[in-house]
């Protein structure tokens, strides 16, 4: 049995002008119907096998992205649908935009096209899942799924990135400090 | 002096020496000796005296002769009506008084008169009377050790109050005295005493820390109880006057009879007992009754106040089976299990919510004494059973919590199991035994339901089913809550007392024990009480390979913990990865924060479900209370008028 | 030799409630126009999450899980071993209120908010199936299943009404439209997956497998309404109906949208009431 039978995907709108997901959508239609290659639209990363992102990445939602991809269990594959999921396409210019999805996560899959065809999109994710098979039987000697390590590309925004990254950690580090100080209170008052 | 009298007597001794021992440091030691030993041998004394009658060596009827007793019993009335209407007018609340007056002078009047019947047995033990003195022996010694500690941690974290502990321990021994009173008592008018004791015991200890609220709250319930006591009153002068009879058991034998007469007497004492056992449209003295100290609201409420209602009429259920009176009383207890469980679902207060639970359960078992039948009386006592031991339980655990965070709402016990991971364990195991499958209240639904089915009361199977429904949804909302898993948060330092922790383990491992050991249970303790009750040998009502099954359905919820443990120990393969849960990629980073749409981080608040616009209390509980009253009202006129 | 068949019988469910899946899954594709997967298809999603790591929110979660599975598996075989039909039902409850607990011990958004959904749902399938079991009790007077299907009528001459009842409720327990406001057993929904939210890998797969027994189950329960006599023709009307049962519910999966918590409380309530409510009124006055 093999488990690319039931590949689930998870669908994700970075930000791109719609176009690709209704491709997207209209690959699940009657009349390409994915759900014949045991592929389910799930909405859930804990449950997905394939991460299907349209759209660039911006600074909204780049730790959505990164977040979504790190809940999704071992192995899984990545496939960016669209020009501008592959590297920003008529985007790429943008203040806000940092370019395609492999700036943020490693993508196995790169489907061009503006919008892609659902043809292609099924194609894509059908190519995707040799890869997950490979990578499901690495982890199965024990290696890790990749080959090489992958790291955050040379971004052109890395400071505002970090700052961005530094904000929050610095919020939550003031309500654990909060949180701490609370239990010690507590346990204060309690000492007898 | 048998251990008859030592019952009745000896918590009334200990009180005194409580009241006496004062307040302060230094006598906290002693105080914590003889609460202990007092309880100890009280509950040794409950053994022994069951151990004797299930032997075979004590039962039947003592004191025929009681002239000395008897104006001690006079005497003890007229003490409590004074008391009562001194405290009625020292808060201007003199309609209680009235009620108190009404209730205690017609029966100093027939004791005077000469009108009483005499000459007869005062006392009664049997098996009933043995299985509730173990209930109240028990679950009321284990509550006494628990208030010792409790009331030292309650003053410690409410200063504003007048530290009057010595005289709170003290109400809680008399109560207990109170309660083995009604229990032993034949004789009515006796029981009346006993029953005008708890009702007096529990507004004094209503209204412990003279709060504006609680005095109110603490009037509330004295005015129903003594509203019962009228009824009871009633039914004395009625027995006694006009069918000559005196005893609880003298009433039994004329039911062979059915004369006209009776199915008044049973009819004012089914009143009565539903008033105390806090019936819609009573129920508002129990919920009330809440603002209490923790260990009164277990006593009132799990072990004895409320459980005497139902002793009553299970005394009586087989003079209502199939009668108006049964009707009624299978009316009232069926709607009000359904109607208190809707009102527990919308309770976010953990005390109240227990509260609107005991007045639902209390539904039940009054419902199954209304049906009358052998197998309904099973589930009826098998239910205060367990009823008085897991709702202690809970009421316990809720009271440490609340001494240990300051708060007693359910909201706040979200992830208890991660702060408190001792007092959520046991709190589960509480809460297990208050509705699921193989623990012992859930046995008794099912005699329950099977009883009400064969005696073809329709309506009563439906308040069943839809009752159940709602009992579980509010319980496990609140077992939710408990066992929510939180990141980032740690153990609280365990300040509960070493005292309450010895009530609690207790009761706790008595949760468990009672539903392994429950087919003994059945046969040794309630099938006699059947066979005494109904006069023939009464069929095991749940036997056979249920039993097997049931204990099979047991071992597997106690090994699933045990397993884990085993089982966590030796993985292998693809191991598991820790993650933060799904929050649509917006987790911040642990469970508790998101990044909302500025991209700053914010708390993250999950609040149970509570439907306040559907089925709040303010929204039903007046229309529940007057449907009700009528029914009540149009009853008892219809019974009594039409005996008359 | 009963108990023997209840063993037998967990074996046999998840193949067929798996097979039951692929069909529904299946037709529901046909019905749509669809090539749709191959029945096949859940054994294939079962091994995949049993391929998968599993990432877990805390440690208490797969206990639950587990006994999620074990008391769905003990309510199979309760009832294949003819032991009581109540003892199943409450075995069921105990099983899905773990499951509950193991989405509230997540302690996240859409597990939590599922969870308490998954309560309500309950809350709205409790009174039915007890009242099955009452409707099979005044047939055969007795909750023991092998009384039940030697009684020499069938219970759905006497309880159409439970039977009704309990077709209302079914596609709560099945997770189909339009009672499906906890969780769905499609992949996409608004409360994400509901109770399973944050639940994965292997531990999924154990879902799965449990979801499998549950259709088994609830197959049971339509089938048993025509059992009697302990013969074989009336075993047969059981099965080919608990079949067309199962399609009836793919088509309403397909027909109906999804209906809000209080729509579905007071549908299956009032149902409940008044077919099974009536249903026992009646045969309780024939039989007084």
């Amino acid at each position: 049995m093999k488990m690319t039978k039931s590949p689930w995907v998870l669908h994700y709108d970075g930000s791109s002008c719609n176009g690709c997901d209704i491709e997207v959508l209209a690959s699940t239609t009657p009349r390409y119907d994915l759900e014949r290659f045991g592929i389910i639209n799930t909405g859930d990363p804990k449950h997905a096998d394939v991460f299907l992102i349209t759209g660039g990445i911006n600074f909204q939602n780049r730790m959505v992205v990164q977040q979504l991809y790190s809940q999704m269990p071992d192995p899984k594959v990545v496939v960016a649908v669209g020009i501008c999921a592959c590297d920003g396409g008529v985007f790429k210019d943008c203040y806000n935009i940092l370019g395609g999805v492999d700036k943020v996560i490693p993508v196995d899959i790169y489907v061009p096209g503006c919008a892609a065809r659902p043809e292609s999109i099924i194609e894509g994710v059908v190519k995707a899942l040799d890869i997950l098979k490979k990578k499901r039987d690495r982890m199965k000697q024990g290696l890790p799924p990749e080959e090489k390590g992958w790291a955050i590309a040379n971004i052109r925004d890395g400071k505002a990135l970090a700052a961005q990254e530094a904000r929050i950690n610095a919020q939550l580090k003031m309500e654990d400090e909060a949180r701490e100080a609370r239990y010690r209170a507590h346990e204060e008052a309690h000492k007898e | 002096m048998g251990i008859i009298e030592f019952l009745i007597f000896f918590p009334f001794v200990a009180a005194a020496l409580l009241y006496l021992l004062g307040n302060g440091e230094k006598i906290y030691k002693a105080r914590k000796v003889i609460v202990k030993g007092s309880s100890l041998v009280i509950m040794a004394s409950v053994i022994y005296l069951a151990v004797r009658v299930l032997a075979g060596n004590e039962s039947g009827s003592f004191l025929t002769e009681a002239n000395i007793p008897n104006y001690f019993v006079m005497g003890g009335e007229l003490l409590l009506m004074v008391l009562v209407t001194y405290y009625g007018f020292h808060y201007h609340k003199a309609y209680a008084a009235v009620l108190s007056w009404i209730g205690t002078i017609p029966v100093l009047w027939l004791d005077i008169s000469g009108y009483a019947v005499e000459g007869l047995p005062h006392f009664r033990v049997d098996n009933l009377t043995v299985i509730m003195c173990l209930v109240v022996g028990i679950v009321g010694g284990f509550i006494c050790i628990y208030a010792v500690g409790y009331i030292k941690d309650y003053h410690h974290h409410h200063r504003n109050f007048p530290e009057r502990s010595n005289w709170f321990l003290a109400m809680l021994f008399v109560f207990l005295g109170a309660m083995f009173g009604l229990l032993f008592s034949d004789n009515l008018g006796w029981m009346y005493f006993f029953w005008e004791i708890t009702s007096v015991c529990s507004f004094l200890l209503i209204g412990y820390n003279k709060l504006p609220e609680s005095i109110n709250n603490s009037f509330k319930a004295l005015w129903m109880n003594l509203l019962g006591g009228c009824g009871f009153m009633a039914a004395i002068l009625y027995a006694n006057i006009r069918l000559g009879a005196c005893n609880l058991s003298q009433l039994h034998l004329m039911g062979s009879q059915s004369s006209p007469g009776l199915m008044i007497v049973v009819t004012l004492l089914a009143f009565a007992a539903l008033t105390k056992s806090a019936q819609i449209p009573f129920n508002g003295w129990l919920l009330g009754a809440m603002v209490a100290p923790t260990p009164t609201s277990a006593l009132l409420h799990s072990a004895t106040m409320v459980k005497a209602g139902v002793y009553l009429l299970i005394r009586i259920a087989p003079l209502m089976a199939g009668t108006m009176t049964g009707v009624m009383v299978t009316l009232i207890g069926g709607f009000t299990f359904f109607a208190a469980s809707l009102m527990a679902i919308a309770t976010s207060d953990g005390k109240r919510l227990l509260a609107h639970s005991t007045v639902s359960n209390l539904g039940l078992i009054v419902a199954c004494a209304g049906v009358g039948h052998p197998e309904s009386v099973w589930a009826a006592t098998m239910l205060i059973i367990f009823h008085a031991v897991s709702k202690s339980l809970m009421f316990l655990c809720v009271g440490a919590v609340e001494n240990e965070t300051g708060s007693r709402n359910i909201e706040d016990m979200h992830g208890l199991i991660v702060k408190m991971p001792r007092m959520a364990f046991v709190m589960i195991i509480g809460i297990c035994g208050m509705y699921l499958a193989p623990f012992g209240m859930l046995v008794a639904k099912w005699a329950a339901l099977k009883s009400y089915i064969d005696s073809g009361s329709v309506w009563l199977v439906l308040f069943l089913v839809f009752g159940t429904a709602s009992t579980s949804f509010y319980w496990g909302k609140w077992l939710g809550k408990i066992m929510a898993v939180i990141h980032k948060s740690q153990a609280l330092r365990d300040t509960t007392h070493i005292g309450e922790w010895e009530a609690i383990y207790p009761l706790a491992v008595l949760v468990v024990m009672m539903c392994m050991l429950f087919p003994f249970i059945s046969s040794y303790l309630i099938q006699p009480v059947l066979n005494q009750m109904f006069d023939t040998i009464v069929p095991p009502v749940i036997g056979g390979s249920d039993i097997g099954v049931m204990l099979l359905m047991l071992s597997l919820v106690i090994s699933i913990p045990i397993a884990g443990v085993v089982v966590s120990r030796h993985r292998s393969g693809i191991t598991d990865q820790n993650t933060r849960s799904y929050m649509s990629g917006i987790n911040a980073g642990d469970d508790r924060h998101f990044l909302n749409s500025y991209g700053d981080v914010q708390p993250l608040y999950m609040s149970n479900w509570y439907m306040i616009d559907l089925i709040g209390e303010l929204r039903i509980l007046k229309p529940c209370q007057m449907i009700a009253a009528s029914i009540l009202v149009i009853f008892m006129i219809i019974i009594i008028g039409g005996a008359i | 030799m009963r108990i023997l068949l209840g063993f037998l019988m967990i074996l046999v469910a998840p193949f067929a409630g798996a097979i039951l899946s692929g069909i529904d899954r299946f037709c529901s594709a046909r019905m749509q126009r669809r090539v749709g997967p191959p029945i096949l298809q859940p054994f294939y999603d079962f091994y995949k999450f049993t391929q998968k790591k599993a990432y877990i929110v805390n440690g208490l979660q797969w206990l639950l899980v587990w006994g999620h599975f074990l008391f769905v598996v003990l309510s199979i075989w309760i009832i294949y071993s003819g032991e009581d039909f109540l003892l199943a039902i409450f075995s069921l409850t105990l099983s899905e209120m773990m499951l509950c607990l193991a989405a509230y011990s997540a302690s996240a958004p859409y597990s939590n908010m599922s969870a308490q959904r998954e309560l309500l749902q309950m809350a709205c399938t409790e009174p039915m199936l007890l009242l099955t079991a009452i409707g099979f009790y005044l047939n055969s007077h007795s909750f023991m299943v092998s009384d039940i299907v030697s009684c020499s009528t069938p219970a759905i001459l006497r309880a159409p009404g439970m039977f009704a009842g309990l077709l209302v409720i079914l596609p709560i327990e099945l997770r189909k439209s339009p009672f499906d406001v906890s969780s769905s057993h499609h992949a996409h929904q608004e409360m994400v997956k509901g109770v399973t939210t944050d639940i994965s890998g292997r531990t999924m797969a154990l879902v799965e497998l449990t979801e499998w027994f549950e259709i088994f189950l609830m197959c049971t329960f339509v089938g048993l309404f025509f059992a009697y006599d302990n013969s074989l023709t009336g075993y047969l009307i059981g099965i080919a109906v608990a079949l067309a049962v199962m399609l009836v519910m793919t088509l309403t999966d397909n027909v109906f949208p999804r209906v809000k918590w209080e729509r579905m409380l007071a549908i299956t309530w009032s149902t409940t009431f008044i077919a099974a409510g009536g249903n026992l009124l009646v045969l309780t006055l024939l039989q007084a």
